[in-house]
């Protein structure tokens, strides 16, 4: 059995198939509405109910919001760093004073060890340094648009500095780094996976419709790539980008190098896809009305497994940060002064550092949440596009 | 099964012409050929080497000549087993890789061991009590397992044992047996110290294949020869052992193909931050210091031990279910 258009006119197909298996508490009010509805409704009711991916996909939005405008959630240039601040601790944002809302955090006293000569900061509670919404800070560009300087959250007093996230070994704030190292490390993921979306289509497509030796060689390409460790590979080709490049060329490098493998899993997807469709009544009936091979594929075959691409897409971008993130952590990612999270990973790196500074750690946290919810997110849009499993 | 096995075997020395042209390429990546940075090398240490022994090395490697034969004659010294010598630890790579890399398969081997004995009950389990509390607690565990990269897990680990119990978990040895010949001793000082890594390496395969046994189990379940089973009164642990489960791990079988590569990229990054004595992080270093023939090497070893995975996973499949064996015979 195959699968529905994705925006069949109402009444098509999917409709009356969704109405012969009505979902399990709806009204028989509203299971009238699935004869009118278009399949893309249809996914979203079956996306609506599984409550899990909801939340997932509302905590990655919030996510991406930090993505797009990183400069309006930091509280300082990620890359300023202040000699005499290294290993700051994590400063907690306390939001509410006194039953009112008025965000402050405690300051933090050094002290110099007399024995290891290092200096060692405690919070002190008797210190309070008031935070304000929208504040006026250093100046940075909203997605290269325009200039502005508002940040969430600022210390009212411009001299003053906090740390919510604590400082690293170069006394560069954290948290200020974290949101700058986000937008890297997701649009790295989302990059790689278009590219790995367009070579899997294309490939997995002339695999599964023309069949035969271009599919035997296709095929056996594929399993040749698939079990090859992708890790050693990969380090083995970016060691080769010259360290002359800048960081723009070294990172879409990187973005082309991990999509090299990362397409093996959408066209076998899509491939499967093409097979079973290639024999459905509605292909079979374009064809005999004359239909040219391109206006088959483009019309009628893509857009029905649109729904399955978009979630085998979202299932692949955890994949995809999460290599990164090896591949920077080891040093043979993206470089400084390119922050990801993989290269903020990388200052965790030996148990001195960890032991030292915990906090050099929380990056590896918003690796977990962000893989965590798209994986969740992913899993829940597969449900929806496909009734039958 | 005999011609299925050869079949496959036919295919072998295309993979290996492939993987040796891909490592060629690794070693020849780096600008400059790598006479250039041994001559810096020597240069760098204070020793000289003079014009004739440099054009002695140019001669034997061909590094005057086109690449094609350049690419020739470093397959044939590879096939007669000779990998070249190591620029930096001036030893044949050989030789370093093979004190290796029988520590790379075994901690390879173990967590797949590790990952099938904890996932395969726990799929089992998740399947026949679906919806109950322990299944999703499994469900989220397996989430966060497959979302945790396993440095992260070696990290913490390492931060944890450290800081709360005053134990270092890294290396494979104490360190009056790292030097140390074999022996009883140092045998089971490795055991002591070797389920870390393999614990960490297999929590996310762990993740990935207790969700795979379990929507296999649970497609089984629903089928009628389960019913028909059960209504002849058969006790419901044995007909779920016999007949379902057993069909729910072949499909887990064929999963060894893609997870051996998984492994040995998770074992690669995991073995730098514990600092083993795998082939891993000397993979690192090479790339770093730009020893491109171990780096090459190195590469066509991991292709080997990835070809020898299939083969053996793609066997054992055949060997496990009738039906592979007919379609291809």
């Amino acid at each position: 059995m195959g699968e529905e258009p994705v925006l069949v006119p109402p009444g098509g197909r999917a409709a009356a198939e969704e109405a012969a298996v009505p979902l399990p508490g709806v009204e028989a009010k509203v299971a009238e509405a699935f004869y009118v509805a278009p399949n893309w409704k249809l996914v979203w009711w079956r996306f609506r109910r599984h409550r899990l991916a909801l939340a997932s996909g509302a905590i990655l939005l919030l996510v991406s919001v930090v993505a797009a405008i990183p400069g309006f959630f930091a509280t300082q240039d990620p890359n300023e760093a202040i000699s005499t601040e290294l290993f700051v601790p994590i400063q907690a944002v306390h939001l509410f004073d006194g039953g009112r809302l008025r965000p402050y955090v405690y300051g933090v006293r050094g002290e110099r060890n007399p024995k290891t000569l290092r200096m060692e900061w405690r919070i002190d509670p008797s210190q309070k340094i008031r935070l304000r919404f929208f504040g006026r800070g250093y100046p940075y560009s909203v997605l290269g648009l325009f200039q502005w300087d508002r940040h969430l959250l600022l210390p009212e007093e411009q001299s003053v500095r906090v740390h919510l996230l604590g400082t690293d070994r170069l006394g560069r704030d954290q948290w200020s780094r974290l949101v700058y190292g986000t937008q890297v490390s997701l649009s790295i993921g989302l990059v790689a996976v278009f590219l790995s979306i367009f070579l899997g289509i294309l490939l997995g497509g002339v695999s599964g419709y023309f069949g035969g030796w271009v599919d035997l060689v296709i095929q056996r390409a594929i399993e040749v790539l698939q079990s090859l460790p992708p890790i050693p590979i990969w380090m083995a080709l970016t060691a080769a980008l010259p360290r002359t490049w800048s960081v723009e060329r070294v990172y879409f490098a990187i973005t082309v190098i991990l999509s090299l493998i990362g397409w093996t899993t959408l066209a076998r997807e899509v491939r499967g896809r093409f097979l079973s469709l290639r024999e459905e009544d509605f292909v079979v009936a374009a064809r005999l009305a004359g239909c040219k091979r391109r206006r088959i594929i483009f019309r009628h075959i893509l857009p029905t497994m649109a729904s399955h691409i978009i979630a085998a897409s979202t299932l692949a971008i955890p994949v995809m940060i999460i290599n990164e993130t090896f591949l920077s952590f080891l040093g043979l990612g993206l470089r400084p002064p390119a922050i990801s999270w993989g290269v903020l990973l990388q200052e965790a790196q030996n148990l001195q550092s960890i032991v030292l500074a915990p906090w050099l750690l929380l990056p590896g946290l918003a690796v977990i949440i962000t893989v965590l919810c798209l994986n969740v997110l992913g899993d829940g849009l597969r449900d929806a596009a496909d009734p039958y499993h | 099964m005999v011609a299925y096995v050869i079949k496959r075997l036919l295919l072998l020395p295309l993979l290996l012409f492939i993987f040796s042209v891909f490592a060629f390429f690794v070693i020849q990546a780096p600008p400059g050929d790598f006479l250039t940075s041994y001559i810096a090398e020597l240069a760098a240490s204070g020793t000289s080497i003079d014009q004739q022994q440099i054009d002695a090395l140019r001669q034997l490697y061909g590094l005057d000549q086109p690449v094609a034969i350049q690419y020739v004659k470093w397959v044939t010294r590879v096939l007669r087993g000779d990998l070249g010598v190591s620029l930096d630890w001036q030893r044949p790579n050989l030789q370093l890789i093979k004190d290796r890399l029988i520590l790379t398969v075994s901690i390879a081997l173990l967590s797949l061991l590790f990952t099938w004995a904890v996932a395969i009950p726990i799929g089992i389990y998740s399947a026949t009590h679906q919806y109950s509390w322990a299944d999703y607690l499994f469900t989220v565990l397996n989430y966060v397992g497959v979302a945790t990269p396993s440095f992260m897990l070696a990290l913490v680990l390492m931060w944890v044992a450290f800081k709360y119990f005053g134990v270092s978990v890294t290396g494979l040895f104490s360190p009056e047996y790292v030097d140390a010949p074999w022996s009883l001793g140092r045998v089971i000082d490795l055991l002591k110290h070797i389920w870390v890594p393999v614990v960490i390496l297999g929590i996310g395969g762990t993740a990935r294949l207790a969700r795979i046994m379990r929507a296999n189990l649970l497609d089984e379940l629903r089928k009628p020869y389960v019913e028909m089973a059960r209504a002849k009164g058969l006790p419901e642990w044995q007909l779920v052992l016999r007949y379902p489960v057993r069909l729910a791990i072949n499909p887990l079988i064929s999963t060894i193909g893609w997870y051996l590569p998984q492994i040995f990229s998770g074992s690669l990054v995991v073995a730098t931050v514990l600092n083993l004595p795998t082939i891993g992080p000397m993979f690192l270093r090479s790339l770093i210091t730009q020893d491109m023939f171990l780096a090459g090497a190195i590469v066509l070893i991991y292709c080997c031990l990835a070809i020898i995975g299939t083969l053996i996973s793609d066997i054992l499949l055949a060997w496990a279910d009738p039906r592979i064996r007919m379609e291809e015979s």
